[in-house]
């Protein structure tokens, strides 16, 4: 370069402002690239995965529940087809305005925003809400013609379940219910089915027991969004497999009819089929209508089932308890005769009560039976016989004998809460109440009072296995998705044919001889006859000053003090089909209030005929998709 | 130098000014151009209607417009410039009053022909202005208080005027701009160290300040200045946009998602996807090596005028060239810091790549300048 004068030096100055210029912009647009280079090479990995995070959505296709339904194939549980408004936090942006907006198409409370609003606040931002449901098709065409101005929000197509039977399956299937945070909480199920809310799982009943079968699997859309959450294509489906069917072992027509029989009472009957267990009538009433759960049930119908003392939410047949009182009197029997304690002609005198250590133990005719032996003792229930018997084979041997038939143990039948009932022994007392067991024990659980208990089902199944000889065991669910369920205890019972029959032939006097307790319930009828044993079973104490009186009686007494109807028996006695138990809470006496319903529902049971099963009637699970009817519309 | 002292002889006259016009920058020009033709076509997804063919049709105009401008004397432009300047401020006041509101900002006047964004034309006016005040002042003069007062007071009035539209970006443009001829034409190291300093300080003022009694900025203000700093911050709010195009950008990875397959754009997460953030589509789609070639073309076209200042021995002609390559630096340069997330968002569009009537027609008008100045320059 020239050396620089006059302007030249103002060049050369100018050439080397230029050149720093030029110098720090190259920097800058090092930078430029450097920070190209970090966010598209390095941190690319992550940033690709926030763009798909962005774009994609996954949605649940939530399962059709699967079907229940009877030993001929009715359906008890299905589903129908529910309109209903979901709606997702993040496409709303502002969820509050959305509802709003909402709110002025379908009836929407404020509470029910509120609610709504709560709901979508505590799970996460892409999981759908149900805001609204049980809509017509009004609604839901007036929400999708405003769908741009409804971010968020989607018309969904719904199942909700049926119970086309009401009342009278209410117990045994239970019912459906919204999941609770309680739920949750309570249960460690990762099905994220769990998280749409108002997914409606078994809250009772076999629905509860058999959720896992009936749910089905979840499943899933993965859609691509905009970034207002508009839906732009379907990337990928993969369809919800529904939930197995379920047959049960009951039969409609019997539980119905059963249930008809006992309306008004607080009672519960159980018919056993005595060939391989099939429970076909597990009745409790009063029940209650379970469709009225499924859409929410109103403040003052819960609280009407909560407080009504029949208490129609309790399933009666394998959570209620009972003292058996005399349908024990088989248990004590057999006990004495397998144990040689006392032979079937042996005669014991009754006078009316037995003293033992100066206290007194009443029969229930105060005047006495005279002299008794095991047939008439349990043809006529005298109380003092089996006081004697009590002493003589002792709790121990009682209670086992209990055991073996069905009592005091649980039967596992796929329902909640079946419970085991009490054959109490020594060392469960002392455990239990921190007392020795003393003799008055024995004799008051010889005739089934003071600590036994058993539910009306354990009552079913001890009659079965008295009847049959077999170790039958109750069943309630003959098939999940076409699989047969086991059937136990063909093989007979570990008791002496013999003393079976013994007892048979006074179970039949009872019924059918004319000083019986339940004579006035016989099956006249050839090859229907019905064999059996009544039970009267006191739930307060009788005092001295009124037993001098003369008891009072059941009648003259409120609802709530009167005894416990019981009756067992089976039919036809020739040849053992059925077998049934029935208590009438606070019914009175066994032979009045129990016996007769026995004797109606085995005649029913009888007269039916076949009960085979039958392949379930085909119903339609699918009903047609939302956008087609959409597109007719 | 006066028009008097260029050798005539070889200074090009007639059509043979063609053959001595910056052929390789106008080639790279079109170039940019033409990446953004390629990308507004994209983002409008497959739509040519949409933006790209307007853009392609102002873009000839552009070229023409150019051309033209080339071919006239530089000694034209050095001539026109201050009046050129004072026009610009009237129609620059003009706007408040008679201008056209698009989008919460006053920008537009209406000449019948078409509608002027003045603060574009302003860009490039001021360079020639001061160009020509340096090219005038005597050399000794330059770093006298006095003498560099008359120049700050040129650029501040447009910078106010386009403050108060408001347009934050084009008054930062244009501040920088008319630094960067002060810079070249030599006023002292001082003045510019002084000016730096100032903002150091009042930068830290406004930090220092926050959440006591006298703070400078209002509350909202620094919530934006915290926006920038954490976007993820406020993700609905105005972070939205910076992280969106973060996302873009980075998921474009090495060699890009393909063209047209850029889904942060094909969905609308990216905000103003056709104008200032369009650079994050080109990320999204032809990656890192899309960006690079990009950065390289501008680089380039900076080459080109930073050379064609160097062998300019007429100091307005190599003021304006610099002036200009300036300012068209500034423009991408804070186009691209601010969707990577460097730089506040402030509305600068991505030069010649952008879809803009006024921006593109403007900056090709300024190459035109550059090339009157190559052309002319004395040899």
């Amino acid at each position: 370069m020239r050396k620089p004068q006059g302007p030249g030096r103002k060049r050369v100055k100018l050439a080397r402002r230029s050149v720093i210029l030029g110098g720090s912009m190259a920097g800058v647009m090092g930078v430029l690239g450097w920070r190209m280079r970090q966010l598209g090479v390095e941190q690319s990995k992550q940033f690709r995965l926030l763009a798909e995070e962005n774009r994609v959505n996954i949605r649940l296709i939530p399962p059709a529940r699967g079907l229940i339904f009877d030993r001929r194939g009715a359906a008890l549980a299905y589903n129908a087809p529910i309109y209903k408004i979901d709606m997702v936090r993040e496409q709303a942006k502002d969820p509050e305005a959305v509802l709003r907006r909402l709110a002025t198409l379908i009836p929407l409370s404020d509470a029910e925003i509120t609610n709504a609003l709560e709901q979508m606040a505590k799970r996460r931002a892409f999981v759908p809400v149900t805001v609204a449901q049980d809509l017509d098709w009004t609604h839901i065409a007036a929400v999708s013609a405003n769908a741009p101005a409804l971010p968020g929000i989607s018309p969904e197509l719904g199942h909700y379940r049926i119970y086309p039977y009401a009342d009278d399956f209410s117990h045994i299937l239970g019912r459906v219910g919204p999941v609770s945070d309680y739920d949750l909480s309570r249960i460690d199920d990762k099905d994220p089915l769990l998280l749409i809310p108002r997914f409606q799982i078994g809250k009772t009943g076999l629905e509860n027991k058999l959720e896992r079968h009936l749910r089905g699997s979840a499943g899933e859309k993965r859609i691509e969004v905009n970034s207002i959450g508009r839906v732009m294509r379907v990337l990928s489906r993969e369809e919800s497999s529904p939930g197995v069917n379920v047959q049960m072992t009951t039969d409609n027509r019997l539980q119905s009819y059963t249930l008809k029989r006992i309306k008004g009472e607080s009672a519960a009957v159980v018919v056993m089929d005595i060939h391989n267990g099939d429970l076909l009538t597990l009745a409790s009433a009063p029940g209650y209508d379970p469709n009225m759960f499924v859409r929410g049930i109103s403040v003052d119908n819960w609280n009407a089932l909560n407080t009504d003392k029949y208490k129609p939410l309790l399933n009666k047949t394998v959570t209620g308890l009972y003292p058996p009182g005399s349908t024990y009197k088989m248990v004590s029997a057999l006990a004495a005769l397998e144990g040689g304690f006392i032979k079937p002609s042996e005669k014991i005198h009754c006078g009316g009560y037995l003293e033992v250590y100066s206290h007194r133990f009443h029969c229930w005719r105060s005047g006495g039976h005279g002299k008794m032996d095991l047939h008439n003792s349990l043809k006529q229930s005298c109380d003092v016989y089996y006081y004697d018997v009590a002493q003589r084979v002792g709790i121990e041997n009682m209670s086992a004998m209990a055991r073996k038939l069905g009592i005091g143990v649980s039967h596992d039948i796929s329902l909640p809460g079946v419970r085991a009932g009490v054959a109490p022994t020594k060392n469960w007392k002392f455990k239990t109440k921190k007392k020795d067991w003393v003799v008055g024990d024995s004799l008051n659980a010889a005739i089934g009072q003071g600590f036994v208990l058993a539910s009306p089902m354990q009552l079913a199944v001890m009659t079965a296995r008295i009847s049959s000889g077999n170790k039958i065991s109750p069943r309630l669910v003959n098939a999940i998705d076409d699989h047969p369920q086991p059937v136990n205890g063909r093989e007979p019972l570990d008791i002496d044919p013999a003393n079976l029959a013994h007892v048979r032939k006074a179970m039949f006097a009872v019924v059918n001889e004319p000083s019986g307790t339940a004579r006035g319930s016989h099956i006249r009828a050839k090859g229907m006859q019905m064999a059996g044993k009544t039970g009267t079973s006191q739930v307060r104490f009788i005092t001295k000053e009124e037993r001098a009186r003369g008891v009072i009686r059941n009648e003259d007494l409120p609802w709530d003090r009167r005894d416990h109807a019981l009756f067992v028996g089976y039919a036809p006695y020739d040849n053992p089909r059925f077998a049934i138990s029935v208590v009438v809470e606070h019914g009175g006496g066994g032979s009045r209030a129990a016996a007769p319903i026995a004797r109606d529902v085995l005649k029913f049971a009888m007269e039916l005929g076949e009960m085979d099963y039958k392949a379930p009637e085909k119903l339609s699970t699918t009903p047609i998709p939302l956008a087609n009817k959409g597109d007719k519309a | 130098m006066s028009y008097l002292n260029y050798n005539l002889k070889t200074v090009p006259t007639g059509l043979s000014k063609a053959l001595y016009f910056n052929w390789p920058l106008a080639l790279l020009l079109a170039a940019v151009c033409s990446v953004g033709f390629l990308m507004l076509y994209s983002v409008a997804g497959g739509d040519l209607g949409r933006w790209a063919q307007p853009q392609i049709n102002r873009f000839g105009v552009g070229m023409a417009v150019m051309v033209f401008m080339g071919f006239v004397p530089l000694h034209f432009w050095r001539e026109v410039s201050v009046i050129g300047y004072i026009m610009t401020l009237m129609l620059l006041i003009a706007v408040p009053l008679v201008g056209e509101t698009h989008m919460g900002a006053q920008r537009w006047v209406n000449l019948g022909f078409m509608r002027l964004q003045p603060s574009e034309l302003m860009k490039v006016v001021l360079v020639m202005v001061l160009a020509f005040y340096y090219d005038w002042l005597d050399e000794t003069r330059i770093s006298r208080p006095i003498w560099v007062a008359l120049p700050l007071v040129l650029i501040m009035l447009p910078t106010y005027l386009v403050l108060t539209q408001p347009d934050l970006g084009t008054a930062l443009l244009l501040l920088a701009g008319g630094a960067v001829v002060m810079f070249i034409a030599g006023v002292s190291w001082v003045y510019f160290v002084g000016a730096a300093s100032a903002v150091a300080i009042l930068v830290t003022a406004v930090f220092w300040s926050k959440d006591t009694d006298y703070q400078l900025l209002k509350d909202y203000q620094y919530r934006r200045i915290e926006t920038f700093m954490d976007p993820s911050s406020d993700p609905l709010g105005s972070g939205y946009h910076i992280t969106q195009s973060k996302i873009a950008l980075g998921s474009g990875g090495i060699t890009g998602r393909g063209y047209m397959q850029g889904t942060q754009s094909r969905l609308n997460f990216l905000p103003e996807k056709h104008t200032d953030f369009i650079f994050t589509t080109l990320a999204e789609e032809f990656g890192f090596v899309g960006g690079m070639v990009l950065l390289l073309l501008y680089g380039l076209i900076l080459i080109f005028c930073i050379a064609s200042a160097l062998t300019n021995r007429d100091r307005f002609g190599a003021l304006l060239t610099m002036g200009i390559a300036a300012t068209f630096f500034f423009y991408f340069a804070v186009n691209m810091s601010m969707v990577m997330g460097l730089a506040p968002v402030v509305g600068v569009p991505l030069p010649l790549v952008s879809y803009g009537g006024s921006a593109m027609l403007v900056l090709l008008a300024a190459f035109g300048l550059v090339q009157s100045a190559h052309i002319h320059r004395p040899r």
